[in-house]
Formats: structure tokens, sequence, C-alpha cells
């Protein structure tokens, strides 16, 4: 089975408050690190293009994945899926260009390619 | 001669921890057994890609739901022996990093097997594989499938 870590937000139920907490699964996720830049596939099965976002904001990088909920027919009789969205933050390498970041989603595997910007390639500089 | 060391009180190392792992496993694994006779037998050790599933069932048919993000469907093999469902197959991974991976995905072989209760058509049994989640239906065999009797009065 699969391992989940749960990220919950910070706020308290109150009585009389509409607010809920709401419950995020972390996507297993990898990382891959190159000298032209990095790229992460994220699990997220479930989720296709229309419930992913993807934000930049500050140097960090918010994937949010929203599962399509399928109707099923009759009772559980076992279940081991979590039926939560999915929600992973990483700080980004201050390197990585964030304007040519670029995601895709294919069988519930998000890959995001994030490039390293063009002035951090290692460089020879000519003497005059 | 080889004088092997007598391990009276051994060591909270990790292979007592694997053990107690093991015996939590083969409680949960009993629990399960009796709820439900056997009707589902996690294969592997720890440490393998152990998908998760969850079975639902109506009047009708069974359906398996099962998480494969990342696979292509003919990476998918699907099997029913009997009542048996078998679900397996291999994520391959081509690791293209020259500086650095960290990972906490799984990849390899996976391989799961339920058996389910009453019988089903396996002629009737489809599957579908959408955004990383195999679905199968499997249809109840007829004579599995309940069936109200008339009461009459003399």
């Amino acid at each position: 089975m699969n391992i989940a870590n749960q990220q919950k937000s910070d706020s308290p139920v109150l009585a009389g408050q509409d607010q809920q907490p709401v419950q995020y699964v972390t996507p297993l996720a990898d990382v891959e690190s190159t000298q032209e830049g990095y790229t992460i596939h994220a699990e997220m099965p479930g989720v296709d293009k229309s419930g992913l976002e993807v934000t930049v904001d500050n140097g960090e990088l918010t994937i949010l994945g929203h599962r399509h909920v399928e109707e099923f027919s009759g009772e559980p009789v076992y279940r081991e899926i979590r039926h939560t969205d999915f929600r992973r933050v990483y700080e980004l390498d201050p390197a990585i260009d964030t304007s040519r970041i670029a995601a895709r989603i294919d069988q519930g595997v998000l890959t995001l390619t994030l490039p390293k910007g063009e002035s951090v390639q290692p460089r020879k500089i000519t003497v005059e | 001669m080889n004088i092997v060391r007598y391990k009276r009180y051994p060591q909270s190392d990790l292979s007592v921890t694997l053990d107690q792992l093991t015996n939590m496993r083969d409680e949960l694994d009993r629990v399960f057994e009796s709820s439900f006779g056997a009707f589902f037998r996690p294969l592997g050790s720890l440490n393998r890609w152990n998908p998760a599933v969850d079975v639902y069932q109506d009047k009708e048919q069974f359906t398996v739901y099962a998480e494969l993000p990342g696979l292509k469907k003919e990476e998918i093999e699907i099997s029913l022996n009997g009542d048996t469902l078998t679900i397996g197959g291999e994520r391959k991974h081509e690791a293209k990093a020259d500086q650095g991976f960290r990972t906490d995905r799984y990849f390899g072989k996976f391989q799961r097997s339920l058996t389910l209760p009453v019988s089903v058509n396996s002629e009737k049994v489809n599957a579908t594989y959408k955004d990383g989640i195999l679905k199968i239906v499997l249809p109840k065999a007829e004579e599995a499938k309940p069936k109200q009797i008339p009461v009459s009065l003399n």
C-alpha cells in the first residue's frame, strides 16, 4: 500500500462557521535534476487536465490535483484508496526560470519540467 | 569449526523491527481473513509496489478500482482464474538525471490477487484504464445473483 502524508490546513472548525479544514494527500513524486533543469513526476491517479492546478508564487511551486469522483454502483466491500485531493508544495531553486515551466499530465502522472535560466548555465567568458 | 556468537538478547535492530512489522501485518491479514473470508491477499514484501484497490459490489456485479498511475494499458495484465482475479504488471523506470534523483515512487513489478466471494461471468468481464485508475467490472454469474423467491399461500 502506498504511504501518503496528510497535510491539514491550520484553521480549526469553530461552531457556527462554514469553514471546514480541507484535507489533502501528498502525491508520491520524484525529482530528477540535470544541468539544464529539473523534472518532477507526481502521481495523482484520478486527476485529469481539468482537475489540475499548478501555481508559482514567490519562489514556491504549488501542485493541486482534484480527483475526478466517479459514482460507484453498490456498496463498498473493501477500500484502500484515499479519496482526497492532492497537494504538494516545492520550494524552487532560484536558478529556475519560472516563465518556462511546463506541465503535462498523462494517466495520472504529472510531468513538470523546470528549466534553469540561461544565465545560470556555465558560460565561457572571452577575454578581450 | 566456526564459532558463532549466541545472541541471547537481540538488539533492537532493523530485523527485529521488521519482524514486529510483519507480525502486525499478519495480524491485519488475520483481521481481514475473519471479516471477508480470505477475500484479499496482498502479496509481496513491505518494500514492493502494492497499488491501492477498492472493491464495490451490487446485485449484478463487482467493480474493482486500482490506482496504477503512469502505465500504458499494454503493461497491465489482468487474469481471472476461477474466482481469483489477479492484476499485475511492471512499471519501468528510465533515470535520466545526471546530477540527482530523489523519489518516493515505487517502480518495478507489482501484483495483487483477490478471490471473489461469488462466481463471476468471466466472459463479460471488462476493464478500462483512465487517468491512472484501472476499473474492472465483473458481472456476477447468473446463479450467484440474489433471487427473489415468491411465497405462495396454500
